[in-house]
């Protein structure tokens, strides 16, 4: 049965669908605020610039910080000395690793008993040796931000250079520069068995076997990080700083040498976050300078630091060999993936966990081996952005499904369709799919919403692209995740929630308004809601994971559904009325049975309130866990639920400059049920956006451990001048974990753009770039090699630029050690 | 010989007359976000690359970030909070209101003051000419489509005023 019914194509509304009723069980009414594009509480105060981020924020006698970084890739720290620039006037701190309490602390995620293998070193400043360019060494605090600039410039450190290595695959050899002393490189390694991997290729009629690789990529949040920090009433180290994460506060706490109740993080709406501000940014230095200095703390991050210094996403090479049987069905796959963490581990693990997990892609294969490593370099450091390890994957195994189309002359929608799992089959290391899987739908009608196809003309070659994929939203269930949300009601009739989440601009707390309206019968504009401040409102956890509709979002609706049902029973009481049958509708409680019995809900609260009743509620909201059984080996239930999606782009190909131009985006995602379709829609076609910068322009280029691309500038995110016409269709299953069977959708809007525009470009000239982003450079060389090419030149390697790469790499390993120049990237 | 260590400069912003003493390297950026708390007005790049500090310089959009305070002397500056107020905000703001045109919020403040110019400038432009006037507003999170949609949406109305 078609189960997902379409909620809206962008601007033309369809249809509504209301798959549970909130306000009487048993009873489908139409939902008011839930489902409704509304605006959000915060938007009046964005465009009319009285939001106040992080940085907006002045303390009076407030200091500036700076930081100082290493310039060196691997160096042994053989002495500094701060005595020069602690003289300088206006100079009130200065810090290095000896003054820092604990100085390492390792990663905490989690409340899971199991998450040996995980284990991340955070080192507040170097100490003894550097392991990247970029490295916080010292910190200064002053009176202004010249001051801290200038006496950073006046810290005097001498270094030894140590080898170093920036290629995984060669930080990965035996006799490698060890990055962190005691440590092997190879971090983690992951594995999925299915099957008999050998048998499966036996039995394949044709066999792609292909390496793609995918760049380091920066988040580029238009708000850099940023944060101030102060010492309040009864010594409380006290934080205002753009973050997702407002749990780090125990792990300030620790580095300060401080109970956990003596630091208090406060998050306000955040500019922008895709993961890159997940970890710790500023929040060590900060909360270190004023604890030191007593006095209030500032620091900004210019973009140039920002870029140089801030986590980034994984760049990974990804071989994979696919096998399928003439009719297009797959036998086998083969992955091997390696991901570059740079120096330091941070949530590598878990990003090559996703990337693993989600390697085969939402395909059917008997005979599955991947095998995953995250390694560790001189680069600088890879952590969470946007996906979390998956449209990496997804780049690849859309890829491998398009060559695997052409080969067969297949037609690239129908092999997917011919394999994609339902609902009910597992995934290769036997997760079961237990909610609906959309694939077939959202394929369909993203690809049928193209349209007619125009002709190429002249050098302007058009093509089309498909690509899908899953992406997982909530944390991993051995995380024993969970969340709180406090909703009450006033003796006014307005409503406050206080949940802290952080709001990245996702729309994380106006959701939560929307639940709690809808709940409670209360106009929108009667909400108010507190977020994001570990001292005053539950935690909800952090906002990562796609995970926060999810677990705030049940949190609340559990809150409000027990300020209801405390308001009910009174009114029900007062009206000589079974509360089963009366609903709060605009403030006012209404019979069902007799829609003439109304009672205001003032009266009600005065009433509760007279006797006592709690007029609140504090809910916890479990998600399902379930504990790993082992660690290296990818075995069962291990991912919350799925978000499926397709992609379909129109490109043209200029052949001329190499120049990709996407026409056109269609973006189909089964959401669950749109809580705010406007936001979903927004997330959508920002998602597309971002991924079509990773597909097109967005690579933080490194050099020996040195970036290249330091601005916006050089790092190149699309302007309004880039963008397609992006189209979202919403389909709604009901079938989500979150309130009202919502999915999470913010990071699997980004999923699969990529290999669509890789697809359409194959499309339009025929080419297969199996290395991001898709330059000018690298087409127009694959339109040349296409045109002539090498004799005996191997299909199965991408590009001229990886032939290059991966023969250097070679040479290296074999000790004919060439300039390093070979190695570069570009 | 005492060399002259500050500058006085005085200008309006938002209608309001300010009068301040600056060092003569300071940013238009720096005097009115430090000195004056015009916290609207915000850093992403401090090199015009991403127009989140753009304001408007008697009619005309400048990055205030790479502007000389001093280049302000006795002229005219708009910001976010001068296009419309909590009161009377502007159609613009009400649009971007509307299409949902915001998310986390931080390159806005300079989305609007871009989109209040072009249309001073041009009553009816089309979709074209609207992508092309913020083309140097970077957003990173909206995918800018429903961002051109507010924009035309009060360029249309206006119109028929």
């Amino acid at each position: 049965m078609y189960r997902s019914q379409e909620l809206c194509v962008t601007g033309q509304r369809l249809s509504d669908t209301n798959t549970y009723s909130p306000r009487s069980e048993g009873k489908v009414t139409d939902f008011r605020i839930i489902g409704k594009p509304v605006p959000r509480h915060d938007a009046r105060d964005k465009v009319l610039g009285l939001a106040r981020y992080a940085e907006d924020f002045s303390l009076p006698g407030m200091l500036f910080a700076k930081v100082m970084r290493s310039q060196y890739a691997s160096a042994k720290i053989e002495s500094i000395d701060t005595s020069i620039a602690e003289k300088l006037p206006g100079v009130k701190a200065v810090l290095t690793a000896r003054d820092v309490p604990k100085n390492e602390t390792v990663a905490q995620f989690g409340r899971s008993s199991t998450e040996r293998g995980f284990e991340s070193i955070y080192r507040v400043l170097a100490d003894r040796k550097v392991h990247y360019i970029g490295e916080p060494v010292a910190l200064v605090a002053a009176d202004t931000e010249e001051t801290a600039e200038r006496a950073v410039n006046l810290i005097k450190v001498k270094y030894e250079s140590l080898p170093a290595v920036f290629d995984p695959l060669l930080a990965m050899e035996a006799g490698a520069p060890q990055v962190e002393d005691g440590r092997s490189n190879i971090i983690t390694h992951f594995e999925v068995v299915k099957g008999n991997i050998d048998e499966g290729f036996s039995e394949a009629d044709v066999i792609v076997e292909n390496t793609y690789q995918v760049p380091f990529v920066d988040h580029a949040y238009m708000e850099t990080e940023c944060g101030v920090a102060w010492v309040d009433d009864d010594g409380v180290i006290t934080l205002r700083v753009s973050t997702q994460v407002i749990d780090h506060f125990r792990s300030v706490a620790d580095i300060l040498g401080l109970p956990h109740n003596q630091v208090r993080i406060i998050a306000p709406y955040v500019g922008g976050g895709f993961g890159g501000k997940e970890d710790i940014t500023v929040e060590s230095f900060i909360a270190l300078l004023a604890y030191k200095t007593r006095k209030p703390v500032k620091l900004v991050y210019s973009r140039e630091e920002s870029i140089l210094c801030h986590s980034k996403r994984h760049p990974y090479i990804l071989e994979y060999k696919v096998g399928a049987k003439r009719d297009g069905r797959l036998t086998a796959l083969k992955v091997r993936l390696v991901s570059d963490a740079g120096a330091y581990a941070y949530l590598s693990p878990w990003v090559l966990l996703y990337s693993t997990g989600a390697a085969t892609g939402p395909y059917r294969i008997p005979h599955v081996r991947v095998d995953g490593y995250t390694v560790l370099t001189n680069n600088i450091y890879t952590s969470a952005n946007r996906g979390f390890g998956a449209p990496q994957v997804c780049f690849a195994y859309e890829s491998q499904m398009d060559e695997l189309a052409a080969s067969l002359n297949m037609d690239p929608c129908e092999i997917r369709m011919i394999n994609y799992l339902s609902q009910g089959e597992s995934l290769a290391f036997g997760q079961i799919l237990k909610t609906h899987v959309a694939l077939p739908e959202t394929t369909k009608r993203a690809y049928e919403a193209l349209g007619k196809k125009v002709p190429s003309q002249g050098g302007m070659r058009r093509g089309r692209g498909i690509a899908s994929g899953m992406t997982s939203y909530g944390r991993m269930l051995f995380l024993h995740d969970t969340s709180r949300s406090h909703v009450s009601i006033e003796m006014d009739g307005s409503v406050t929630i206080r949940a802290g989440i952080q709001d990245i601009g996702g729309g994380q707390a106006s959701s939560l308004c929307q639940i709690a309206a809808e709940i409670l019968g209360v106009p929108l504009k009667d909400v108010k809601i507190y977020i994001g401040d570990t001292a005053l409102t539950p935690l909800s956890g952090m906002t990562t994971a796609t995970r926060q509709l999810c677990m705030s979002g049940n949190a609340t609706l559990m809150a409000a559904k027990e300020v209801r049902k405390t308001l009910l029973k009174k009114a029900g009481e007062l009206m000589r009325e079974d509360p089963e049958t009366l609903d709060l509708v605009d403030r006012e409680v209404i019979a069902n049975e007799d829609p003439e019995k109304r009672l205001d809900i003032v009266d009600v609260v005065r009433a509760c309130a007279a006797e006592g009743l709690p007029l609140y509620h504090l809910a916890l909201y479990k998600a399902p866990s379930r504990d790993l059984t082992q660690i290296e080996r990818i075995e069962g239930d291990i991912f919350a639920d799925f978000t499926y999606g397709s992609h379909a782009v129109e490109v043209a190909v200029d052949l001329e400059t190499g120049k990709v131009t996407v026409l056109k985006v269609i973006a189909c995602y089964d959401v669950g049920k749109a809580i705010n379709p406007q936001s979903v829609e927004g997330q959508m076609e920002g998602g597309a956006i971002y991924g079509l910068g990773y597909a097109l322009t967005e690579e933080v280029i490194i050099q020996e451990g040195v970036i290249k691309t330091p601005s916006l500038s050089e790092y190149l995110v699309p302007t309004s001048l880039d963008i397609p016409k992006v189209q979202t269709i919403l389909l709604e299953s009901g079938d989500g974990t979150g309130p009202f069977g919502a999915k999470g959708v913010g990071e699997p809007s980004v999923n699969s753009i990529a290999p669509a525009i890789s697809n359409a470009v194959y499309d339009a000239v025929g080419i297969r770039i199996r290395g991001l982003p898709l330059t000018l450079e690298k087409v127009m060389r694959a339109i040349g090699e296409k045109e002539s090419p090498h004799p005996g030149s191997k299909t199965n390697i991408a590009t001229s630029d990886s032939v290059g790469r991966n023969q250097a790499r070679q040479n290296l390993l074999k000790g004919q050690a060439k300039d390093s120049s070979d190695l570069e990237r570009r | 010989m005492k060399e002259k260590k500050t500058y006085s400069l005085e200008f309006m912003v938002n209608g309001e007359r300010e009068k301040v003493e600056i060092r003569p390297g300071e940013t238009l950026l720096y005097v009115l976000r430090e000195r004056l708390g015009h916290t609207e007005v915000k850093e992403g790049c401090g090199k015009v690359d991403c127009g989140a500090c753009a304001v408007l310089l008697d009619g005309r959009v400048v990055n205030a970030c790479l502007t000389l305070a001093l280049q302000a002397n006795k002229k005219k500056v708009v910001t976010v909070r001068g296009i419309g107020t909590p009161e009377r905000p502007h159609p613009l703001q009400e649009s971007f209101i509307k299409h949902g045109a915001i998310q986390c919020g931080f390159c806005t403040p300079g989305m609007i003051v871009t989109a209040k110019a072009l249309l001073d400038e041009n009553r009816r432009p089309t979709r074209e000419e609207v992508r092309r006037a913020i083309s140097g507003n970077l957003c990173r999170c909206t995918g800018y489509k429903k961002t051109v949609d507010a924009i035309l949406s009060v360029a249309e109305k206006k119109e028929s005023v």
